[in-house]
């Protein structure tokens, strides 16, 4: 394998792949009959261009941090949680019984609980997967895909048979009381300055930078990390040093499927006031390239969750302004996953070339 | 339930068991190599796509059914590229192309009709039309068997004979001939396939080909059989209840089959909420019945109902020991 | 051509099997293989020692068609063979018993035997002629297996046959074996040197690769000798000695000294009373072993790889459970419950080196610092209140074990798979050692380790032990147990032979009770305690299941 510098590794690494995801788009959006730099500049301006634009951005990178942080705790740990997306359902699906459960005063006192139920349901969604690879060794690549199809089809249910107001014909929940709203950044005092316009990005975002910093810390400063980054790199390795291959699972698992259910603070509970159905809307899967590319640490992960936020924003506007469908985001995503996930040798490899010296022309 | 009411629950869950068949022999061939594929949902929609378009274009459908093989192919030569020559991540491979492809057919369809992502409805020659198998005139007047083999087996189009077919066929070639031998080996150890002078790489490329094809029949049985053109995310998790079906049917050929109807037959009944009323007396949600593959899937998976052990080398990347 | 062989004679009738001209492979910068050259006779039994890492595994692999020799030209029964590819080798007649088979687990013998060496597309003739063939070559070499068995089924000698077979049905006239005896007991090894036999009977080459001196002088007929990845000289076997061939494989007098005063064993500190362990496969490994160790004696294990030794390792760490009695200081050690883990272990004042650094000792990916808590990162030294741990406390505490222990580049923070081997053992060895334990379990503590490290390490071992600690060392170096320890026990087959003291013990009485046998030369040796499983005739004992 190719030997190249840490920091090459850690910087460049995901810069090229999301370079070459870039270009490869821009050579779709040139094969069917469209402008890339149209679509570029369409994205800049929609995404960052204007505080209102990065009120929608801030708001899906609050998002994608929990998820990204909630792969990242897995990935550490060896595991490969791909059912984030069912985890922040069931997350939301917490947010909205205790929202609806009682007519909350205030926001302050709505959001810990909130938090609370949020993590809770997520992890709960975990623990059959994660407890089924600890004890009965059942792959939680497949497990934790067949929850997100199970936990999908359960809040359905719910939402058609149980949870839906008399007379209501979507399938949703009431409205939250108003107590349980969050204030977004245009409510806050000094960020109102910024943000003038009534924006969905809420205070759920300094949630998300708090949770960033907390899995620094249990990553790299507690035992428990110790033991799930230990269990990670090798688990006979682990079992010699006493460390529990069950525990070490269960916990990396529950913390996972956790920050993944915490996410529901911010669309369920910030943004659209009951829990709808896909309430997600796919932000768990975008968690697993938010992870890839920020390298697994929680820095890495509040950039690439910004990064893919602008993506998603630009691309709903490319969708909007351009004759290029929104789903271009879905293909920069999937070529993002691609070259940092399943192509990184490839990338090194390219890296290593300019990294190495010539040593044909010693020889 | 009255025996009618059966026999059209059986013919549609032929129909919807065809797709997931295909799917789930796809998967066996690449993931009995050592090479994992979740991406079988993304190929079976890239085939769906190019099977559309070309067959509205074109107005024929084995030009479309063509075009997506040759889309399914294309998707599994990058996967191949990734597993295999630059011995990537097989599980993050797999989902990243799912996403590559769930966007970029809708790119393409809307490039190219501008109808909202879809492709024009497909009608006549340019969708796979019923066959009617020998004697099904003549033998449906058979009490029981009679309107069994008129009604449920025969008029389907030619992709559910071909999928059926499949079964015994991927039954052969992989116990009866020196291919399969080989490939089953390099799935178990593919150092034991290296020893012998046999190229690991090309034995798994030729798996992971197969499997681009099949899932271009899929798909293409998606867009011109089951329905008339392609639309947006139209698989609907199919491939990922095709791997289900494949653990279900813990790697083996005529398991698939089995599970394939299974799953399939859950998802007829799905669409007959009156019949299982009718014939359980309560009312059973749709969602549970969605729900039911995964179930089983997982319950299979804990190991509660015999062990689902995959190929010894799957998901590892081949290097050579030193 | 430079590279002259020491045995040097005339080539004048018959060409060789196999020539080696001037082979040179490197990874890196390693240089595995400088300028070989060897010359094997055909009809001849050629072995080829070397210590671990001497280069032998490289140099077959090449003649294999794995790797691509950097200079070099290998000749086939006098001509010059190009093997790119393992295909090559098989044609130019080469077959290779890997030391890790390399056979299809859930596939029938038949079925491994055809596979790459099938006569066409379908699979029924080649199966029935196989069948056929192997039932020759069954009657022919003794080599008779199951044709329908399935491997996973077989015991680890007939999966060793099976690839005998496979190289056989595909016409080799050379059959090269890479430490074909390590993973069988001393019946399977028996059978396979009969086996051997025949096979240079009926004509044909044997490459045996070992690192066992009395293998190559019970069946080889001529020998190659390897170190530092340079051949040192090829001797006929009738006229060296094993004394001469350690010294050549080493490089220097190959008994260790190891400066220690006498033991002076005080209280007991382990007492193992009729300990049984099974292992993933629920295979008994250990069949019932009673071994005491007092404090202030190192007791050394001796047996042959894969007789149990691993497993009273780890079930003394805290790796495996077991059934019977451990005493430690007196109070029993849980053996199957909640504080049977390696943490529990830890507490109790039982530290372990294990066997297996790489794979289980270290995270190679983790820096040396945080490697130097590993197994003990809950102690309250490292940490800085409930919640955190206390990096600064870790590093500097690594600062101090790796200069201690010399650990070299002493740099807390680089990654522990940029140490040399020898290094790793070192920080290893510091993190256990300076825990100043009751108990020190230490498994092949110089395994892969150059010699500067060896001594070091078998010092620091003996300091312990001074300082009136129990230390079990477990190695499957002959030498270093004879060196090292106060007392040796044998372990053949999950059963203790013997038990006595380092003094009298003797390199063939150990042998024997390696082998499972008693007999005069045990007898001979004074004060041992002979288990009466120890058979005085050889047969077949202790066959797996």
């Amino acid at each position: 394998m190719a030997r190249i510098p840490r920091w090459a590794d850690l910087i460049l690494v995901p810069l090229i792949s999301l370079l070459l995801a870039g270009v490869i788009s821009a050579l779709v959006i040139l094969a069917i009959g469209q402008s890339p730099m149209e679509a570029l500049t369409t994205m800049v301006t929609g995404a960052v261009g204007s505080p209102y634009a990065w009120g929608y951005t801030l708001y899906y990178a609050t998002s994608f941090m929990f998820t990204g942080l909630a792969v990242t705790v897995a990935f550490h740990g060896s595991l490969f949680n791909i059912g984030g997306e069912g985890q922040a359902q069931l997350g939301g699906l917490g947010v909205a019984l205790v929202c609806l459960a009682v007519p909350w005063p205030h926001w302050t006192l709505a959001l810990p609980a909130a938090i609370i139920a949020g993590a809770v349901f997520g992890a709960a969604w975990a623990a059959i997967p994660a407890y089924l690879q600890a004890r009965r060794g059942s792959h939680i690549v497949i497990t934790t895909i067949m929850f997100n199809y199970i936990g999908a089809a359960l809040i359905i249910y719910l939402l058609v048979n149980v949870l839906r107001p008399a007379g209501q014909m979507d399938p949703a929940t009431a409205r939250f009381p108003a107590g349980a709203a969050l204030p977004t950044l245009h409510e806050l005092p000094i960020l109102s300055a910024i943000f003038d316009k009534k924006i969905p990005a809420n205070v759920t975002l300094f949630v998300a930078l708090i949770a960033c910093w907390l899995v620094w810390l249990l990553l790299w400063r507690t035992r428990l990390g110790y033991e799930i980054r230990a269990f990670g790199k090798s688990e006979p390795a682990a079992i010699y040093a006493g460390i529990s291959p069950f525990k070490v699972t269960m916990l990396a698992m529950l913390i996972s499927g956790g920050l993944a259910g915490l996410m529901s603070i911010n669309n369920v509970m910030g943004e659209s006031g009951r829990l709808l159905q896909n309430s997600s809307e796919g932000a768990g899967f975008i968690g697993i390239a938010v992870a890839l590319m920020g390298r697994n640490h929680p820095i890495g992960v509040v950039l690439a969750a910004i990064l893919f936020g602008i993506l998603y924003q630009g691309g709903a506007e490319i969708g909007l302004w351009t004759s290029i469908p929104i789903e271009l985001r879905t293909v920069v995503q999937g070529l993002v996953i691609l070259f940092t996930g399943a192509l990184d040798h490839m990338v090194r490899m390219v890296l290593g070339l300019f990294f190495r010296p010539r040593r044909l022309e010693a020889a | 339930m009255d025996y009618a009411t059966l026999l059209q629950i059986l013919d549609s869950t032929i129909r919807l068991a065809t797709p997931l068949l295909l799917a789930c022999l796809a998967g066996l061939y690449s993931e009995r190599s050592g090479i994992f594929d979740i991406g079988l949902e993304g190929k079976m929609l890239m085939a769906a796509m190019c099977t559309g378009a070309v067959a509205a274009l074109t107005g024929s459908v084995w030009l479309g059914l063509l075009a997506g093989i040759a889309g399914a192919v294309i998707f599994a030569a990058i996967h191949g590229v990734a597993s295999i020559t630059f011995r990537g991540n097989q599980l993050i491979s797999g989902v990243a192309l799912n996403f590559v492809a769930s966007g970029i057919t809708v790119l393409i369809a809307q490039s190219l009709f501008h109808q909202g992502g879809r492709t024009p409805p497909l009608s006549g020659g340019a969708r796979f039309n019923p066959i009617t198998l020998p004697f099904a005139e003549s033998l449906s007047g058979v009490p029981i068997i009679g309107p069994l083999y008129s009604e449920v087996l025969s008029g389907h189009g030619a992709l559910v004979y071909i999928a059926l077919l499949a079964v015994p066929a991927t039954w052969w070639v992989l116990y009866r001939t020196r291919f399969g031998l080989r490939l089953r080996a390099v799935g178990e150890n593919p150092a034991s396939v290296d020893t012998a002078g046999i190229s690991v790489v090309r034995l798994r490329y030729a798996a992971v080909v197969i499997t681009g094809i099949l899932c271009g029949l899929a798909g293409a049985y998606m867009a011109a059989g089951l329905q008339a053109g392609f639309g947006k995310e139209m698989t609907a998790g199919r491939g990922y209840i095709a791997l289900a079906a494949l653990i279900f049917a813990k790697w083996r050929p005529w398991y698939a089959l089995m599970a394939t109807m299974l799953f399939g037959f859950f998802q007829a009944l799905a669409l007959r909420p009156d019949v299982i009323k009718k014939t359980v007396g309560f009312d059973v949600p749709v969602p549970a019945l969605d729900a039911l593959p995964y179930i089983l899937t997982v319950i299979v998976l804990a190991g509660f109902v015999g062990r689902a052990i995959p190929p010894r080398a799957g998901g590892e990347p081949y290097v050579k020991e030193r | 051509m430079k590279g002259e062989i020491a045995s040097g004679r005339q080539v004048t009738a018959a060409p060789y099997a196999i020539e080696l001209r001037g082979i040179s492979k490197a990874f890196g910068s390693v240089q595995a293989n400088k300028d070989i050259s060897i010359q094997v006779a055909k009809g001849t039994i050629h072995g080829i020692i070397g210590e671990n890492g001497a280069g032998k595994s490289t140099l077959m692999s090449i003649l294999y068609g794995f790797y691509k020799a950097d200079a070099g030209e290998i000749l086939i029964n006098g001509h010059p063979t190009a093997i790119p590819d393992s295909q090559a080798a098989i044609r130019a007649g080469i077959g290779m018993v890997f030391q890790h088979f390399k056979l299809v687990q859930n596939f029938s013998v038949l079925e491994n035997v055809i596979l790459g060496a099938e006569d066409g597309a379908l699979l029924r003739p080649s199966l029935a002629k196989a069948r056929k063939v192997l039932a020759e070559l069954a009657e022919e070499y003794e080599l008779d297996v199951h044709p329908d068995a399935v491997i996973e089924e077989l015991s680890v000698g007939h999966q060793q046959r099976v690839e005998i077979l496979k190289a056989l049905y595909r016409h080799a006239d050379i059959l090269i074996l890479d430490e074909p005896t390590g993973v069988l007991t001393p019946a399977e090894a028996d059978h396979l040197f009969r086996i051997l036999r025949n096979l240079k009977e009926q004509g044909k080459t044997v490459i045996l690769i070992t690192h066992k001196l009395r293998e190559i002088m019970e069946i080889t007929d001529t020998v190659s000798v390897m170190r530092r990845g340079e051949m040192t000289a090829t001797v006929r076997t009738a006229e060296t000695s094993p004394e001469q061939l350690a010294e050549l494989m080493v490089g220097r007098k190959v008994l260790l000294h190891v400066p220690k005063g006498e033991a002076k064993p005080g209280r007991t500190v382990l007492e193992i009373k009729g300990l049984r362990v099974r292992d993933g496969d629920k295979i008994e490994r250990l069949k019932g072993i009673d071994l005491t160790i007092r404090a202030g004696e190192i007791l050394g294990i001796a047996g042959v790889a894969g007789n149990g030794q691993t497993e009273l390792l780890e079930v003394l760490g805290g790796i495996a459970r077991g059934t019977g009695t451990i005493l430690l200081n007196g109070d029993s050690l849980d053996l199957t419950g909640k504080f049977s883990d390696g943490q529990s272990r830890r507490r109790r004042g039982i530290s372990h080196v294990p066997e297996d650094r790489q794979r289980l000792g270290m995270i190679m990916d983790f820096t040396a610092w945080e490697n130097i808590a590993f197994g003990y990162h809950n102690d309250p030294a490292y940490q800085k209140n409930a919640l955190l741990m206390d990096n600064g406390a870790i590093l500097e505490d690594a600062r101090g074990k790796m200069e201690r222990f010399d650990v070299r580049p002493p740099i807390p923070s680089l990654q522990a798979k940029s140490f040399s081997g020898g290094n790793q053992q070192k920080i290893i060895l510091a993190r256990e050692i300076e825990r100043n334990p009751d108990l020190l379990l230490v498994g092949q503590p110089t395994r892969g380790v150059d010699i500067g490290a060896i001594e070091f390490i078998h010092k620091r071992i003996v300091e312990l032990r001074d300082a009136g600690k129990a230390v079990l060392l477990v190695s499957v170096e002959l030498d270093e147990i004879m060196s090292l320890s106060d007392r040796i026990a044998v372990m053949f087959d999950g059963h203790l032979m013997g038990t006595g003291p380092a003094a009298s013990a003797t390199q063939v009485g150990l042998g024997c009770l390696m082998a499972g046998l008693g007999g005069a030369d045990t007898r001979a040796m004074a004060g041992w305690d002979i288990s009466s499983d120890a058979h005085e005739e050889r047969q077949a004992t202790g066959m797996r299941a």
